[in-house]
């Protein structure tokens, strides 16, 4: 394949595009959570059967639909027949789908799955669906990972583009700046000021980092991106790689992820064939490589200095900031480190510009936020919602609320560092700062529904025995005060605590949060403060 | 297992990986891939070929959850005690899987056929409760479920 150019890439965007909208398909939905609840043999009989029948119809393999609780998933879009997408699809149902709607054009509706795709044309570059809106997401589900034309269809690799030949990496910064993108991986630093650090350190190497190592249990939406959608990481990483001056960029990515880790090393090898990764890229004097490195189990690499040491074939084990990674990083060198949702944004940013981001959101917090609904709600599933939209609307609109009926008693954000919600709080608007101000943190965006059953201690104790487990025991507040907060609420739980326990238990909380040497430990009290915070009573009523 | 040596094709591979920097931990998902763990022998010959003291690869082993010193079993069972799975039950899952293998978390049955542990979230939380059995997640799993499950793992060898 010729090394594109820029004039080559328009070119075959519009081209890749009109073949596309010409055409009948039917898509599976092939990511983790859709092969595990069997979408393979789905795939494999559709194909088989449409060559069979000689169908004029692509079948095609896509990314995470969103729509978890209803896997495996098959979404239909043939001529004379509205589009629809089919919820638990087995190898039978598949072959209904053909006979009914694909051959016949009617609809079986007993097995439609409510969704917001309806209405949306193909090639539109920001679905709005309902209450959702789709930037990190924008191709998941709708795309096939494994092919590049398809992203470059939508529009992709179209933000860097104008990075190299308009914006120049001074005006990359002045556009994000605008935007006003904050890390979406927990912290919500923002994402300008650490590329013009790390930019501004002379160094005669650089390297850009993409942080694929998603530790909270009940986050899924990094996966779902790198799965679904590898080209906007790659294009993120490249954008940032230019804008702060690095020629080789690492993707961590969690080992237990390994269709994540096929698909983006596959991603790259294809982006290399075009001329998008290597040298000179787009004929541009601009050269960039990549490579994947694969985490192996440890929670405390998503700290940004452990995350390096393991990059670097060490214990990933953090070490005090300063020096920031920017200032002194990998092998010594400045460096940048992104979550992939945050990076995930940076192809749109860079195409349609800053004020175009920063136009959704609060006034603080910029654009979208994936959160992965999980838990005691009737419809789990990735949901992408711009800021500001409240937890009620989450919860109860876009997932449908409780199963059942029952009460919902509050939600739990950010994992392991992050706190719970009490019901009574749901109608604050999703931000960093209101997130923070009622004990929580925004996280990576797990979002787990607690309903009446659900005892807070047993939750806080959940949390706090992840942390032991996790704690790399470099630091004594950590390593110690995690332990002897599990004692304390095992005390509790065994209903053999007293009243001073519970102020002993505060008194662990705020030394490790003072204490600590990196964001584990530190936030590792959360869950209990957060559950004390609101239900105090719960614990109270396990006293003996 | 001191009979185990490392085979040709994985010392090539390592030796792909030498010529990287930090790629130790590279090269230990390359042994763990093709063994299921990493013997003490390969922990031998890697420290040759990559030029680390073997202390380094003990250090960084046993740091990392997914590294393992001992064989697995013929089949393995991983439960997710992530937060989701957690929530719709997990506990119990786990409890009935360790009743009918005779196990606790991390153990191997004598007859090396059964290895059960619990794992920290799959990523398929959409499915809760899971199970993860010889690499093929079973959604939604019941605790009634767990002799279904040994019994249909053992029938399949």
């Amino acid at each position: 394949m010729a090394k594109l150019t820029a004039e080559a890439l328009e070119n075959l965007e519009s081209e890749y595009a009109r073949t596309h909208r010409e055409r009948s398909w039917v898509r599976v939905g092939m990511s983790t959570c859709g092969i595990a609840a069997g979408a393979e043999p789905v795939y494999k009989v559709l194909c088989e059967e449409v060559r069979k029948r000689a169908l004029d119809v692509d079948v095609q393999r896509t990314g995470c639909l969103g729509k978890c609780h209803a896997e495996p998933l098959v979404e239909v879009n043939v001529a004379g027949a509205p589009r629809v997408l089919y919820g638990e699809v087995g190898v039978d149902a598949a072959l209904r789908i053909l006979d009914q709607h694909v051959e016949k054009g009617t609809v079986l509706s007993g097995m439609v799955v409510p969704t917001e795709h309806e209405g949306i044309l193909e090639g539109q570059e920001v679905p709005r669906l309902g209450k959702q809106l789709r930037i990190v997401l924008r191709n998941c589900g709708i795309v096939d990972p494994s092919k590049i034309e398809d992203y470059i269809a939508r529009g992709g690799y179209k933000g860097l583009k104008r990075a190299l030949f308009d914006l120049g990496p001074e005006g990359v910064l002045e556009e994000f700046r605008i935007a006003g993108l904050r890390g979406r991986g927990g912290a919500g630093y923002p994402t300008w000021l650490k590329w013009k650090l790390t930019r501004e350190t002379e160094a005669a190497e650089k390297y850009m980092i993409c942080n694929g190592d998603e530790g909270d249990p009940g986050a899924y939406m990094d996966r779902s991106v790198l799965e679904g959608d590898p080209h906007s990481a790659i294009e993120g990483m490249l954008i940032g790689a230019y804008a702060i001056g690095a020629q080789q960029c690492y993707f961590y990515i969690r080992a237990e992820y390994p269709l994540a880790v096929d698909r983006v090393e596959a991603a790259i090898k294809q982006a290399r064939r075009m001329g998008l990764v290597g040298k000179s890229i787009l004929g541009t004097d601009f050269s960039c490589d990549m490579e994947v490195r694969l985490g192996a189990g440890a929670f405390v690499c998503g700290e940004e200095t452990a995350l390096i040491a393991s990059l670097e074939g060490l214990r990933g084990t953090p070490r005090p900031r300063p020096p920031y990674p920017a200032q002194r990083g990998l092998w010594g060198m400045p460096s940048n480190i992104n979550n992939v949702e945050t990076l995930a944004n940076a192809g749109p940013i860079a195409a349609h510009g800053g004020k175009w981001f920063a136009s959704i959101g609060t006034k603080e917090s910029k654009g979208t936020k994936v959160f992965a609904v999980t838990g005691k709600v009737r419809h789990s599933g990735l949901v992408e919602i711009p800021m500001g939209t409240t937890l009620r609307e989450i919860v109860m609109d876009i997932c449908g609320g409780t199963v059942g009926g029952k009460r919902i008693k509050a939600v739990q954000t950010g994992g392991p560092s992050g706190g719970v919600i009490p019901e009574t709080a749901f109608d604050t608007p999703v931000s960093y700062e209101s997130l923070q101000e009622l004990g929580s943190i925004m996280g990576s965006g797990g979002l787990i529904v607690m309903d009446e059953d659900d005892c807070m201690v047993d939750i806080a104790k959940f949390y706090v025995g992840f942390c032991v487990e996790e704690s790399c025991g470099k630091c004594a507040p950590c390593r110690v005060g995690g332990k002897q907060m599990e004692l304390l609420l095992e005390k509790i739980s065994a209903r053999k605590a007293t009243a001073p326990d519970i102020v002993e238990l505060r008194r662990i909380c705020h030394a490790m949060q003072k204490a600590s040497l990196c964001g584990l430990g530190q936030t590792a009290p959360n869950p209990v403060l957060s559950t004390l915070r609101y239900f105090e009573n719960e614990y109270e009523a396990l006293l003996s | 297992m001191s009979d185990v040596v490392m085979v040709p094709d994985i010392s090539r591979t390592v030796q792909k990986w030498r010529k990287k920097r930090g790629s130790l931990i590279m090269a230990l998902h390359e042994v763990q891939n093709r063994y299921g763990y990493v013997p003490r022998n390969v922990s031998l010959q890697l420290a040759q070929l990559m030029d680390v003291p073997l202390a380094r690869i003990y250090e960084v082993v046993t740091f990392y959850n997914y590294f393992n010193l001992e064989p697995p079993g013929r089949n393995n069972v991983s439960v997710c005690l992530g937060t989701a799975c957690y929530l719709k039950g997990a506990p119990d899952i786990f409890d009935s899987l360790k009743e009918v293998l005779g196990l606790e978390d991390g153990g191997t049955t004598g007859d090396g056929e059964f290895h059960l542990q619990s794992v920290r979230c799959v990523g398929c939380c959409g499915l809760a409760p899971v199970v993860v059995m010889n690499g093929q997640t079973l959604s939604k799993v019941r605790p009634g479920d767990a002799k279904d499950i040994t019994a249909r793992a053992k029938k399949k060898e």
